[in-house]
């Protein structure tokens, strides 16, 4: 049986220079439907001029990623009911640390060349388990990586905020993850810039919708980068 | 790329605990506390300077640090050292690569340490 439940969506509105503001949307929705839909439906119904960003509609393009009442969500995966109550509000913002496009879309360019640059794997090869439960990887067959590139944990993050300049928690996940730290990508992550400026608030992996776990993989980085050091130090290879 | 105009970046943010987990919790006290034991230990140079005065300046400056409104503050940079120390431990292992996926654990566990060892020291300051 479906619910209709009234809400306001308040959306954060911002055209080129304009200022700011948040337009404010009455509708009836079902509570199971997710925030996107409504968003859709702002945008099919009410307003032609609203930007937004979304493609696959089930969380493997990473592009509806939007702050949710204060906290990063992907858009398209969110329920109503999980944000909201019955006449109560949902205020959608573009997500923050990267450059607003307009309204709720954001340029995330620099953050694709970096996940690029750090030899982030966008597809990997499946591990299977052998009669002994040890996992191998299979090359032949492939699956897409967990990280969809969404960058909800780089929104997210207080160091993020702090400057634009730091890589961030999904690129220095990819590095982690993509276990190829050759010289370009240590001088990457090995650097003020990267592992080390992270403060362990851990705000990547609460959001993240994907499994990545990124604070986790920052502080295996870091094991990795130190252990290289060590290593170095007394000359063994 | 395109340039986007900007608001400037508000730190103030890094102090906004609203919608936030328990790991930015512990950033933010750690932030917090840090500054406060930095400003703490100029003042506590400048104190140290009294020294110079001679006994007697040595002597009225302790009779004042022994009120109430004094003791208090000395209870602040207590709370503020066992705070910011127990939770530097965390970040320290956790940087590491060790516990990381127990980090919340670990904070919590440390700041009942922390708790305790700050209403110990409470209570010895004020019934001495
Ligand atoms: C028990 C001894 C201490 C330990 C284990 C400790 C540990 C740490 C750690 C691990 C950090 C880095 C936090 C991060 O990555 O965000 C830090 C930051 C800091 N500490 Fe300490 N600390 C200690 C004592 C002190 C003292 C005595 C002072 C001041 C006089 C102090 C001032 C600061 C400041 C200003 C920061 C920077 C805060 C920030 O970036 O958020 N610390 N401390
Ligand atoms: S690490 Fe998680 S939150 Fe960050 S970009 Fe990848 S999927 Fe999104
Ligand atoms: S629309 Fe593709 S992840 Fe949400």
């Amino acid at each position: 049986m479906t619910q209709t439940w009234s809400i306001t969506y308040e959306i954060f509105r911002k055209k080129g220079s304009q200022a700011a503001h948040y337009d404010r949307f009455e509708m009836k929705v079902d509570p199971d439907e997710y925030v996107l839909d409504g968003i859709e439906r702002i945008w099919a119904f009410h307003d032609r001029s609203l930007v937004f960003s979304h493609a696959c509609h089930h969380s493997t393009c990473g592009a509806c990623g939007m702050v949710v009442n204060g906290v990063e969500k992907l858009t398209c995966i969110t329920p109503i009911r999980s944000v909201t109550k019955d006449g109560g509000v949902i205020r959608v913002e573009p997500m923050r640390n990267f450059p607003v496009i307009s309204d709720l879309s954001v340029d995330m360019t620099v953050f694709y060349q970096r996940m690029e640059s750090v030899g982030h794997q966008p597809v990997v090869s499946i591990a299977h388990e052998d009669s002994k439960g040890k996992f191998d990887p299979d090359d032949d067959l492939l699956r897409l990586s967990d990280c969809i590139e969404c960058g909800l944990c780089i929104s997210a993050c207080p160091i993020a905020l702090t400057t634009p300049a730091y890589l961030g928690p999904a690129v220095l996940a990819g590095a982690q993850q993509s276990g190829d730290l050759n010289l370009c990508v240590l001088e990457l992550v090995d650097s003020e810039n990267g592992a080390w400026r992270c403060h362990s608030a851990y705000e990547c992996t609460e959001v993240c919708p994907s499994h990545v776990d990124p604070a986790w993989r920052i502080m295996d980085l870091r094991k990795k980068l130190v252990s290289r050091r060590i290593k170095k130090f007394f000359g063994v290879k | 790329m395109a340039k986007h105009p900007q608001k400037p970046i508000n730190l103030i943010k890094w102090f906004d605990p609203r919608n936030k987990s328990l790991g930015s919790w512990a950033f933010i006290l750690n932030r917090i506390t840090g500054l406060g034991l930095t400003l703490y230990l100029f003042l506590h140079l400048i104190m140290l300077g009294q020294l110079a005065g001679g006994p007697e300046a040595y002597d009225g400056f302790i009779a004042l640090v022994k009120n109430p409104i004094f003791l208090a503050g000395e209870l602040l940079v207590i709370a503020a050292a066992f705070i910011h120390g127990l939770n530097g431990i965390r970040i320290g292992i956790t940087s590491f690569g060790i516990a990381g996926g127990k980090q919340k654990q670990l904070f919590i566990g440390l700041m009942t340490v922390a708790i305790i060892a700050i209403i110990y020291f409470a209570i010895r300051m004020f019934t001495h």
